[in-house]
């Protein structure tokens, strides 16, 4: 790590760690909803309409991040419009996915500026975000984490036991929506530092690993925002240590490495729990 | 524990008046006249599709009358009514869901308020009271998705019981559950009654787990509807005259058998292993079964 250190004292190092840390909070804090939630796909959907969006912000204003999260609004919208029925989402997400995927592609034909911008979009370049955009990434995360702070409670009744929530008072649907919002704007901070493509090992990949530690949601929750410092700080800091390597690869390592920990560590923490007497 | 022609009318929980509910041209029931008072048992019966999970959802405001008029304790339906406890048709949770049974019962408590559920003595006690009322402590801190249908219906009906409902709607609280579990959870709905003086409405296809408990009976068949004593209720008769066609219903080891032809969708529990015949009822079943409509 002796690398990184000599680059903490440069304001961009500063920044990527600043911004990373802020979309560890954010995606630790949306993961275990989107398992709980079943939508990993949804996730996967957002983030590669993300890169349309991208794709079109660059070519139109030079500014792939308002194009990024314009996309992934416009994508979080069509999921709550179209999946009134939630065993149709998948497959309209699948049917926007392609098609936009497509149109991406389509968008980066027109482009012809640096070349590696494109590679950016989908595999993430957080030393090369402006100071501006760090400003608005952590706006973002700030503006998510105290959503998601706000909305716990209700959102998980929701996710769990939507009948009984909706009978309760609690309107299921709109909480849902919200959610997608709150997804997309998370999905397109996270695309900064690991890429479109490599969204899901941030949002989901922590999630996954903390639930095999606990059954308790608030710790599942707290250590998922654990995991996804670990991996995408620790990612950050490798990144700068090493020449060639781009961050994007050691925070999917990072997040891959805790989950196979987890799950190979988590019966253990199973049996020993089953054995302490309720 | 049949309600009393005497009791004042503050002990109504429950007022339905002319009430009807259709889908598009489909009559589920109309004109329905029924009252619910403090401390009554009331079973809802019915085939599947005859709008019995859709009477509750129009109590609990979630489902609006096609026409009439729904007041739950003197005022109109309306959504997060916490005079209202439900407990809803089971469904199974994921195995690795991240909630305990404990998590699942504090819904009740304060699940609807924004914020982190963070730990809180006065809250912390009435799950742990409602659990125990249930016989549930044992299995509160386990993943939910991990306990037994029967577990998690008890812990379902925690959540219910947990903020002193005047009111407890329950819907085929005993589907998927072994005779065993069905009886254990039936008497516990009644027994929570007594305790709390509270009104049950009891959806189900099959009368006879709670038969020793059910003060009357609302009987739902296309569109038509009968409600008085099981003993008026539950008779050739009557159910003839709901289903159109002829009906019988013997006493079998005091428990109901709906004896139909046919086309009135009545069957019995061998259904899955026997072609559908009238007098194969005769032979066999204890209890009451409903073939779906329109099942393949």
């Amino acid at each position: 790590m002796l690398g990184a250190a000599l680059y903490l004292d440069q304001p961009f190092a500063q920044h990527a760690v600043v911004a990373g840390v802020l979309v560890a909070v954010s995606c630790g804090l949306i993961g275990p909803f989107v398992v709980t939630r079943q939508m990993a796909f949804a996730v996967h959907g957002t983030s590669e309409l993300a890169f349309t969006g991208a794709a079109a912000g660059l070519v139109l204003a030079d500014n792939p991040v308002a194009g990024a999260l314009g996309g992934a609004l416009v994508v979080a919208a069509v999921i709550g419009a179209l999946s009134v029925r939630e065993r149709e989402r998948d497959s309209a997400i699948g049917v926007i996915l392609a098609f936009g995927l497509g149109m991406g592609v389509l968008l980066l034909g027109y482009y012809h500026g640096n070349a590696t911008a494109a590679t950016n979009i989908l595999f993430g370049n957080i030393f090369g975000v402006s100071n501006d955009q760090i400003v608005g990434l952590v706006a973002v995360g700030i503006i998510v984490t105290i959503a998601m702070l706000v909305l716990y409670r209700p959102l998980l009744f929701a996710s769990v036991d939507p009948q009984v929530a909706l009978a309760r008072g609690l309107r299921v649907r709109l909480l849902g929506i919200v959610f997608l919002v709150v997804l997309a704007f998370t999905v397109t901070e996270a695309a900064q530092i690991v890429g479109t493509l490599l969204v899901l090992s941030l949002a989901i990949t922590p999630a996954a690993a903390a639930q095999r530690w606990s059954p308790n949601p608030l710790v599942v929750t707290a250590l998922s925002v654990a995991f996804a410092l670990v991996a995408c700080v620790g990612g950050i800091l490798a990144g700068l240590a090493s020449s060639t390597v781009k961050p994007s690869v050691f925070v999917t390592s990072f997040s891959f490495g805790i989950y196979l920990i987890a799950r190979a560590v988590g019966p253990i923490v199973e049996r020993a729990r089953a054995r302490i007497p309720a | 524990m049949a309600a009393d022609a005497a009791t004042s009318e503050a002990d109504v929980l429950v007022r339905l008046r002319d009430a009807s509910l259709r889908f598009g041209t489909r009559v589920l029931w109309e004109h329905l006249e029924l009252d619910v008072r403090a401390g009554e048992f009331l079973a809802v019966l019915g085939p599947n599709g005859a709008g019995k999970s859709s009477l509750l959802e129009v109590i609990l405001g979630v489902m609006n009358l096609s026409s009439g008029g729904v007041e739950v304790d003197g005022a109109p339906a309306r959504r997060g009514n916490h005079r209202v406890g439900y407990v809803p048709q089971q469904k199974a949770f994921a195995r690795d869901l991240p909630i305990r049974g404990r998590d699942l019962v504090r819904f009740g408590v304060d699940g609807h308020r924004p914020g982190l559920p963070l730990h809180s003595n006065g809250v912390h006690r009435a799950v742990d009271r409602a659990l125990a009322a249930v016989g549930a402590t044992s299995y509160a801190d386990a993943p939910i998705g991990t306990l037994s249908g029967g577990e998690q219906q008890r812990l379902r009906i925690a959540q219910a019981l947990v903020g002193a409902p005047k009111l407890l709607l329950c819907d085929e609280p005993l589907l998927s559950l072994d005779i065993g579990h069905q009886d254990a959870v039936s008497r516990l709905i009644d027994e929570q009654r007594h305790e709390r003086g509270c009104g049950v409405v009891f959806v189900t296809h099959d009368i006879n787990p709670i038969l020793d408990y059910v003060d009357r009976v609302l009987y739902l068949v296309d569109g038509r509807w009968a409600i008085g004593t099981p003993d008026d209720v539950m008779h050739g008769e009557q159910l003839s005259r709901l289903y159109g066609t002829h009906v019988e219903v013997l006493r079998v080891g005091g428990r109901l058998v709906v004896v139909g032809s046919h086309d009135t969708g009545i069957d019995h529990p061998h259904e899955h292993h026997h072609a559908d015949h009238p007098d194969q009822a005769h032979d066999a079943p204890t209890r009451v079964r409903f073939r779906p409509r329109g099942r393949a």
